[in-house]
């Protein structure tokens, strides 16, 4: 057999290569009791979102909903995938600008408040007028 | 057998106008980075005459008096709405090719027997439109060419149900009557000049040409156009997207740039970008390339270098391209150049678990910690709060976006107001 000689190697160098198998700890006491029942965690994201790709949220600025209990400033999951109905909660369009408001469909079509305060949006020809999405959750924050 | 090109209408504009419905029918372009170009125009400012990738300075005041609406590239929501989009088409047809950013190619074969492709088309460009509010048009042929050429003519011809089945010779004749040359899926300009030259005008033409003289007179890849055309399957939805062979990063500066400083920390940032793009697609890179250029629109001076730097073995540590960099900046850099454009390139990529350990590394030159970079990367994954020292933090700002909009959808103080 015919050796070269190619080079030292230094014993460093080569400890930057490390096996995985060292990282893990052993563990040697009594395994938790609590291990055989883990589960994930609750999660907020799998309550409050159906479809994912629809789901948009928005901020509310104004008290036009306080009746339905959505604050000023409240942020709403709304889902453009559900086709709202009669006395849905919805965000449109409406010459340009959204809005949130209860949708009746009869008998006339319109777009009430949930506060005195605010007077219904009549649908006619002269609005422009198109629904987002439908009004899944609202979430105030008091703090 | 049926593919579909699900394409997205101007996509940066209609993303843009997803939240401002009072952007409806109006005019909207978007810009490149820094403002330079035109990238996307709706079909109103197609229609006033706004051609793509003019510069903006030159159509800025006429534009803006007509009415015009004008936003900064916003790649954080556009990337958010996509990403939609291809969600709802992966959840609708699991065979599924993600093409670029707003295009996807479907399979829609066992549809013809159910409930047809043009039923299925509308449902789905409905579909995708309620979802998320981004207008696409769908353009379904046997081959991918094809489908390519069903959607362009839906543009072309303004189509209403913006859905287009090409599925017996005659129709297809005629779609390929009407496609130019340089339309077609493949055909570079280079190509379409030697085409023209050549006699062949139109996609018509082209289908007809023998395959086996284009393959000798031109080259395989457009004897496999001949063949879509016709009609043959050559290309297959590879719902697997390739891994990328290269991640450039490159931008124009906003202000030119002469002072070697500045220069390097500015290509720096480049490359911390590049390599976290690199790791996230699970790659290590053995090959970096720096380019520096003066303004091609300069006729005072001209100064354009470019110079690589190879690994012995692959890293996707920034440090080890940051070291690359500090090598080879300097023997490009030439003073008294006021220069306008900067990028990098990482290339020659391998797997991450392969790593090539090389007795003969030389030792310095790598860093290869891939633990702290992940801690860097999940630590600047929402909102960027590490910075490597040499990167440039604000102290020069090379990159103008002044009219971009709001995160809409990846930033909770950007979400939309109702009221």
């Amino acid at each position: 057999m015919k050796i070269n000689y190619i080079g030292t190697v230094i014993a460093d160098n080569l400890s930057e290569l490390m096996l995985p198998y060292f990282q893990d700890m052993v563990h040697a006491g009594f395994p938790s009791p609590a291990s055989d029942f883990i589960e994930s965690p609750i999660d907020l994201n799998e309550y409050l979102i159906k479809n994912n790709a629809a789901t948009f949220l928005v901020r509310v600025s104004g008290k036009s909903m306080v009746g339905a209990g959505i604050n000023d400033g409240a942020t709403l999951i709304i889902d453009r995938s559900i086709k709202p109905s009669h006395n849905s909660i919805i965000v449109a369009a409406v010459d340009g600008e959204f809005v949130c408001r209860r949708l009746k469909t009869k008998p006339k079509l319109c777009l009430v408040a949930e506060n005195k305060g605010y007077k219904p949006i009549y649908i006619n020809s002269q609005i422009n007028f198109e629904v987002t999405g439908l009004v899944t959750s609202v979430i105030n924050q008091f703090t | 057998m049926s593919i579909a090109l699900v394409d997205c209408d101007s996509f940066y504009a209609s993303c843009e106008r997803v939240f401002r419905p009072d952007l409806k029918n109006r005019p909207i372009v978007v810009l490149s980075n820094n403002d330079g170009c035109v990238i996307a125009r709706s079909s109103e400012a197609k229609s006033m005459g706004v051609k793509m990738g003019v510069p903006w300075f030159k159509i800025k005041d006429s534009y803006i008096r007509k009415g015009g609406i004008v936003f900064s590239s916003n790649f954080a929501f556009y990337g958010d709405m996509s990403r939609r989009v291809m969600n709802i088409l992966n959840s609708i047809s699991p065979k599924t090719e993600v093409y670029s950013i707003d295009e996807a190619f479907l399979d829609f074969s066992g549809t013809e027997k159910n409930i047809g492709c043009f039923d299925f088309g509308l449902y789905l460009k409905n579909t995708v439109g309620r979802w998320t509010g981004i207008p696409v048009r769908i353009g379904i042929g046997p081959t991918k060419t094809l489908s390519k050429i069903a959607s362009y003519q839906i543009k072309k011809r303004d189509i209403r149900s913006r859905v287009l089945v090409l599925d017996n010779q005659k129709d297809i004749n005629e779609a390929l009557k009407n496609t130019p040359i340089g339309e077609i899926w493949g055909v570079g300009r280079r190509l379409n000049r030697k085409l023209s030259m050549a006699g062949i005008r139109n996609a018509l033409q082209l289908s007809y040409a023998p395959p086996q003289d284009i393959r000798k007179r031109f080259s395989i890849v457009l004897e496999r156009t001949v063949r879509e055309l016709n009609g043959e399957k050559c290309l297959d939805i590879e719902d697997v997207s390739p891994t990328k062979k290269q991640i450039v990063v490159s931008r124009s500066f906003a202000k030119k740039i002469t002072n070697l400083e500045v220069l390097n920390t500015v290509i720096n940032d480049y490359v911390v970008r590049a390599a976290e793009k690199l790791r996230s697609e699970k790659q290590k890179s053995s090959r970096i390339s720096v380019f520096i250029r003066t303004s091609p629109f300069d006729a005072n001076e001209s100064y354009r270098a470019i110079k690589s730097y190879s690994f012995t073995c692959p890293t996707d540590d920034s440090r080890d391209f940051l070291y690359a960099v500090r090598k080879i900046l300097p023997k490009i850099y030439r003073p008294n150049y006021r220069y306008s454009k900067a990028g990098i390139m990482l290339s020659s990529f391998s797997d991450i678990g392969y790593v090539q350990n090389s007795l003969f590394n030389e030792r310095h030159a790598y860093k290869m910690d891939s633990k702290l970079m992940q801690v860097i990367d999940e630590l600047n994954l929402n909102q960027k709060q590490i910075y490597i020292a040499s990167q440039n933090i604000g102290r020069f700002k090379p990159i103008q976006r002044n009219m971009i909009s709001p995160k809409y959808t990846t930033r909770w103080s950007d979400l939309p107001i109702v009221r």
